[in-house]
């Protein structure tokens, strides 16, 4: 029998997700699960952006952001629910995306690295300035989302941390799903050409300058939804989800897996989440630790993790 | 009108800071194309090392010397143990390449020398220069004049001299640079090698004014990289006037605007300046090979 | 992912092999932009639970310290909160170096029912009170309170401030604005400066310009401090300075240039004047105490910081004790009881609607003399 490489992504994700807690001996590793999964989410938008399309965010936390602050705000001044907040955010950072998108996306390479860069640090600016509103860099609190306690009702009682396990599980295989069918599309075929080249790609009448905002606008939703997750599920937020750290290790999640494909960056994002819970361990030589894992993972493994060791296994059939 | 002179002081102190660390940036990049992440750790060891020394009872223009070819030497060791080995790999991992070096620098410098801030005496004293009711201390005309000559030295380097084009030519095109006899890999140690020895002038320079820690290396990257892209990557002209319009707006917007929105004022000028001039104000225009 | 859970199960069974011992759990900021706060208490927690398990640990049980780093970011902190409740099962958490890490370990903390002492300023934390939650450091608006009793009483009326607009900065900015009216201060110039920034003199003049500016404060830490204190003097401000607590530490006068930092004022904590105070003063032998040790295996100078981290573990170990067994409801319940227990911040006094027991006496307004501080009042 053989699966499509989109089954068989979705079939791998399902089973990791739905298994993994069987071997988890404590709750601190839902936790751990849950902050997984909502970088995979992030990741997963970076997949599309840079893995399809070929361009550079150095400001996607920009974006996380937004959608971080939607559920903290909307709740109180607009009285909406935290669910639907987290609907507004995501259509907030898909429209500025668009916005910001049309000119910023005529640069190449660095400078579009540079412009989006800046992008990122002006939300993050506005966020740790405007204390009125944000409560500063000193952070806010976010309501609850509350479907715990409706599932509690309904007969099914979870931890506060298997609940977001769960939730948050089934949102990357969402993401994942939708990603890969946007891969198989006519629009994905036309942007993979891209990432070959630009050049090529417009010569054969593919709309260029389309196609790399419409990367953009999703990859920017992805990052939204990713940062109104982790705001619902920590009930507190700080700029520091804006912050520039926060969009570089995004990128780094994805080119350390595998940027490529939407597996391999997940499996990115997992171990980079796990590594510094890992590496508590080495206490004060952990920062040096995972700069050499992170060298030594791009010398010996230029196209990422998951790719290469596929390769390996593929050769050992062989 | 000393209020605005003092407002132009302040700028072109912070801009020739920035100046000094977008010029670091320039060498690498055009040997290689990448844009060298840890260039802001070679900045915070020129200044940490030379505090070290400096501690341990060495004179500070020796203690400078020592943090200068230090530094010099750790960028040789990161290019022959990270960048050659991952030839070949995409420019994207080479710069999570250089993004792990600057945490594995910053590491180890935090292990070994601590997570104290530290500072060391001015070159010249610390009686400020009065000019016409503004004022400026002497450490800072060292750093415009250390921005100033680096620059000119850069500038001599790339037109004047053989090794200098040669890293252009390398820059340019890897294979036919070595076909026309050029060592390649001896241009990117040296690269390398000029590049962290910039960074580390830069730090011993900038130390008295900012003070230095294990830390500062990432923030003083950010400003010089934003700089160095305003004015036009690879180009010392344009790291410098970069640098230096930087540090004018900001402090501009800081005395006339609103000193919370600094930082924000200065890169929406940048997202300006790129949309009108995708290269930056001195960039070179680039074709892109099919 | 499997070998990878493994591996770090593995790791933490290597880490914490456990018998009949006291779990003492901390989360502090020892490296990131707030290592300034966190690095000097992770140094005291160790260093304090060294010699407390030298001295036989508390009540016949050794003490083990499970310790973090979150870096100064709060979804770390929460991380790391779950972490020692659920896995290494600890009876008691110290911590969060800043407000935001704070604010993530208390809502983990309160759902498991676990006791926390942060290490942080804002009031936020301890107001409305939390049934666990308790902190040792002054609020940032006590420090407010003190500058401008000072303030008053040299009759000044118009200030100018100068903030940093790291979260210890920006939380004071905004804690002073709030009482300043109280003592008939009004605030005519706000300017602030990002804690990277290398000259804030454009800042400073803008102040000096403002008509009417009697006194500045500079609510900050870090290097920021320095800076601006070393501007004020390339410009010869001829106005009094206060600095806040957070450059309470001779690191700040070495900094600065004693030169410099000549006439700056600011509340600080007996720690740094320890030599100065009388012999009768029942902080005394405590505060020499800790600032022996401190500087004797950092070698470096005792800050207010690693004074609160001394002042927690102080507080849990007296409420351990009183409370006979390390449960987490009787030990919570023994810190709230905390009665005159002098530490290196103040003397705590904790009850049911107080769970920072600190008053305004504790800070004492110090000023820099000659390179040294010296006690005015």
């Amino acid at each position: 029998m053989k699966l499509s490489p989109k089954t068989a992504t979705l079939l791998v994700l399902v089973l990791l997700i739905a298994l993994s807690p069987l071997l988890f001996p404590s709750g601190y590793y839902y936790r751990v699960g849950a902050l997984i999964f909502v970088n995979a989410i992030a990741v997963t938008g970076i997949v599309i952006l840079t893995g399809y399309a070929g361009q550079i965010s150095l400001g996607h936390a920009g974006f996380a952001g937004i959608g971080a602050y939607a559920c903290a705000l909307a709740p109180v001044h607009l009285g909406l629910h935290p669910g639907l907040a987290m609907v507004l955010g995501a259509v907030i950072s898909g429209l500025m995306a668009f916005l910001v998108g049309r000119p910023i996306l005529r640069l190449k390479g660095y400078y579009l690295g540079v412009a989006t860069l800046g992008f990122g640090i002006l939300i993050s600016m506005v966020l740790n300035n405007e204390r009125q509103l944000t409560g500063g860099p000193d952070g806010m609190e976010v309501p609850d989302l509350g479907l715990r306690g409706l599932l509690k009702d309904a007969g099914l009682d979870l931890t506060n941390g298997q609940f977001w396990y769960w939730f948050c599980g089934i949102a990357v295989i969402i993401g994942a799903w939708l990603a890969l069918n946007l891969f198989n599309s006519p629009s994905g075929r036309a942007l993979r050409a891209l990432h070959g080249s630009e050049v090529a790609a417009r010569t054969v009448g593919v709309d260029v300058t389309r196609l790399k905002l419409q990367a953009f606008v999703i990859s920017a939703v992805y990052a939204s939804v990713s940062g109104s997750l982790l705001a619902l599920q920590n009930k507190f937020i700080t700029p520091d989800v804006a912050g520039f750290m926060h969009s570089i290790e995004m990128v780094t999640m994805a080119v350390l897996g595998g940027v490529g494909s939407v597996l391999g960056a997940i499996f990115g994002a997992a171990v980079l989440t796990l590594l510094p819970q890992v590496l508590t361990v080495f206490a004060e030589y952990e920062q040096m630790v995972l700069g050499l894992v992170m060298m030594l993972v791009m010398i010996f493994l230029p196209q990422g993790l998951l790719p290469s060791i596929l390769r390996r296994f593929r050769r050992g059939d062989e | 009108m000393p209020e605005l002179l003092q407002f132009l002081f302040s700028g072109v102190t912070v801009g020739a800071v920035y100046a000094l660390v977008a010029l670091g940036f320039t060498i690498i990049y055009n040997a290689s194309d990448v844009v060298n992440f840890a260039q802001g750790e070679f900045v915070m060891l020129g200044g940490m090392i030379t505090v070290a020394a400096y501690a341990a009872g060495v004179p500070l223009p020796l203690a400078a010397v020592i943090a200068i070819v230090a530094t010099a030497a750790i960028g040789v060791a990161m290019n022959k143990l990270a960048i050659e080995p991952a030839r070949g790999a995409p420019v994207v991992s080479l710069i999570i390449i250089t993004i792990g070096a600057s945490i594995f620098i910053r590491g180890g410098t935090q292990l070994l020398l601590g997570k104290q801030i530290h500072t060391f005496p001015a070159f010249s004293g610390d009686a400020p220069i009065r000019i016409m009711g503004a004022t400026i201390l002497p450490q800072s005309l060292w750093v415009i004049g250390g921005a100033v000559v680096v620059f000119i030295g850069l500038w001599l380097f790339f037109t004047r001299t053989l090794t200098g084009r040669a890293v252009l030519a390398t820059s340019n095109n890897r294979l036919a640079a070595q076909l026309v006899g050029i060592n390649t890999r001896f241009v990117m140690t040296l690269s390398f090698a000029l590049s962290a020895g910039i960074g580390a002038l830069a730090g011993v320079l900038v130390t008295p004014i900012t003070l230095t820690s294990y830390d500062v290396g990432l923030a003083l990257a950010l400003k010089g990289f934003a700089a160095a892209m305003l004015g036009g990557m690879g180009n010392p002209k344009g790291a410098l006037v970069g640098g230096l319009l930087l540090g004018l707006l900001e402090s501009m917007t800081a005395g006339y605007l609103s000193s919370q929105y600094k930082d924000a004022a200065a890169f929406v000028v940048i997202l300006l300046v790129l949309f009108f001039m995708p290269q930056g104000l001195f960039g070179r225009k680039s074709t892109e090979r099919v | 992912m499997k070998t990878t859970l493994i591996t770090t199960a593995v790791a933490i069974c290597i880490a914490g092999a456990a018998s009949a011992e006291i779990r003492i759990g901390a989360s502090v900021s020892a490296t990131g932009p707030a290592a300034f706060l966190g690095d000097p208490e992770a140094k005291t927690l160790e260093m304090l639970v060294e010699a407390a398990n030298a001295n036989g640990g508390i009540n016949g049980e050794e003490i083990a310290l499970v310790l973090y780093d979150d870096g100064g970011d709060p979804n770390k902190a929460r991380t790391f909160a779950t972490r020692l409740i659920e896995d290494d099962e600890v009876v008691a958490i110290i911590g969060g170096s800043t407000t935001g890490t704070s604010m993530s370990i208390l809502s983990v903390a309160e759902d498991n029912e676990i006791p926390f002492i942060s290490l942080a300023g804002a009031i936020e934390i301890i107001d409305p009170v939390k049934p666990f939650t308790f902190k040792t450091p002054h609020t940032d608006r006590m420090a407010c309170q003190k500058i401008f009793e000072d303030m008053q009483k040299q009759g000044i009326t118009q200030i100018g401030m100068i903030s940093g607009t790291d979260g210890f900065g920006a939380s004071m900015q905004a804690q002073c604005k709030e009482v300043v009216g109280e003592y008939g201060i009004t605030v005519v110039a706000d300017e602030t400066y990002n804690p990277t920034d290398a000259d804030m003199t454009t800042q400073l003049t803008k102040i000096r310009n403002t008509d009417g500016v009697q006194a500045v404060l500079n609510p900050g830490f870090g290097q920021g401090p320095s800076i601006v204190t070393r501007n004020y003097k390339q410009l010869a401000v001829d106005l009094p300075l206060y600095q806040s607590h957070g450059v309470a530490s001779d690191g700040f006068i070495e900094l600065a240039g004693a030169d410099a930092a000549e006439g700056v004022r600011l509340p600080g904590t007996a720690l740094l004047i320890a030599g100065l105070l009388a012999d009768d003063d029942p902080q005394k032998p405590l505060v020499e105490a800790y600032k022996t040790a401190f500087e004797e295996k950092t070698g470096t100078s005792v800050g207010t910081f690693g004074g609160y981290a001394n002042d927690a573990f102080l507080i849990l170990t007296d409420a351990i004790t009183r409370a006979g067994e390390a449960d987490p409801t009787a030990i919570r319940d023994a810190i709230e009881a905390t009665e005159g227990l002098a530490g290196t911040t103040g003397i705590y006094s904790m009850n049911a609607e107080d769970h920072l027991g600190l008053d305004l006496s504790a800070f004492r307004m110090l000023e820099i003399k000659g390179g040294e501080w010296t006690l005015i009042e």
